[in-house]
């Protein structure tokens, strides 16, 4: 009976907005933490880099491969901070959907545009300025106070997310119900065949 | 040692950036809008460190809008390049420079 009345009194308050964290269920042990967080964020920078300059192959479809493995990669840091729906919608609409659209664009519409190989000067000014900026913030960031928050997992589920997007999110929800339907009539609008 | 959020921060930031590279080097649109989803993707991991590390699950939610979003801008920018080829042109940068300053 008590441990009955002590697992009502733990369950979070539905409805209040307020989500108590909690220890994940799946907490992968923290030795093992930093291995697999180094091998998806190596295989993420890695892939994200041979998506823009393969030096093997040209091809837009390689590109698309391997901004799969890009993807994917990302879904499984998203896994390791907690955010098991968002993985799994990462996962879904990229890996699932926009790569297909990407396949099926390059495929019937020939992407084998060769590509001039002279790199533009001002393109070379500004990546190298925005290199540096970044660079800056970023060894600012790094050698700052250390965030050395002891914040418990919070679990991104389906139901907790869920709940949030309806409670307190709601003007994002209707947003993104508005902006697809808005995509959905202007992709059929421009691909229209008499549209001239 | 623990994984803290300065970690995913730099691989996202550094995922930003290759992503802008791509945009600003590769000429072929099709692979542009790849590179503009991975800088989508490196924001949304941006979000979701975030949103770890404060305990509660706000960033997730605009992580969320922001995958809609990228699904969205795939699906209209996909139609473009559709439209510019049933034009006769070329889906590269290089072609569409007619509003070039």
């Amino acid at each position: 009976m008590r441990v009955f009345v002590a697992l009502v009194l733990q369950r979070p308050v539905s409805g209040s907005g307020t989500l108590k964290s909690k220890e994940s269920a799946v907490n992968i042990g923290s030795s093992i933490e930093p291995v697999v967080f180094a091998v998806f964020a190596v295989l993420t920078l890695v892939a994200g880099f041979l998506v823009v300059a393969n030096p093997i192959s040209r091809n837009p479809v390689t590109s698309a491969m391997f901004l799969v493995l890009t993807i994917l990669s990302v879904a499984g840091l998203f896994v390791l901070l907690g955010a098991f729906f968002l993985a799994a919608v990462q996962v879904l609409v990229y890996a699932g959907a926009v790569i297909v659209l990407f396949l099926f664009v390059v495929m019937v519409w020939g992407g084998d545009g060769v590509e001039r190989g002279k790199l533009r000067k001002f393109a070379m000014v500004v990546g190298g300025a925005s290199l540096a900026v970044f660079l800056t913030l970023l060894g600012g960031a790094l050698t700052g106070a250390g965030q050395d928050t002891k914040v418990g997992l919070t679990e991104g589920g389906a139901r907790s997310l869920g709940e949030l997007l309806i409670n307190r999110h709601l003007l994002a929800f209707e947003l993104m119900a508005l902006m697809l339907l808005a995509a959905v009539i202007g992709s059929v609008f421009l691909g229209r065949k008499d549209n001239k | 040692m623990t994984v803290g959020l300065n970690h995913y921060l730099a691989v996202s930031g550094l995922l930003f950036c290759i992503g802008l590279a791509g945009v600003l080097f590769r000429r072929n649109l099709l692979v542009v809008y790849m590179c503009i989803e991975m800088m989508l993707a490196a924001a949304s991991l941006a979000l979701v460190a975030f949103s770890r590390f404060r305990g509660d699950l706000d960033g997730q939610v605009l992580a969320l809008l922001v995958i809609s979003v990228a699904a969205a801008e795939v699906a209209v920018g996909l139609a473009l390049i559709v439209a510019v080829c049933r034009r006769g042109l070329k889906p590269t940068a290089d072609e569409l420079a007619g509003m070039k300053l």
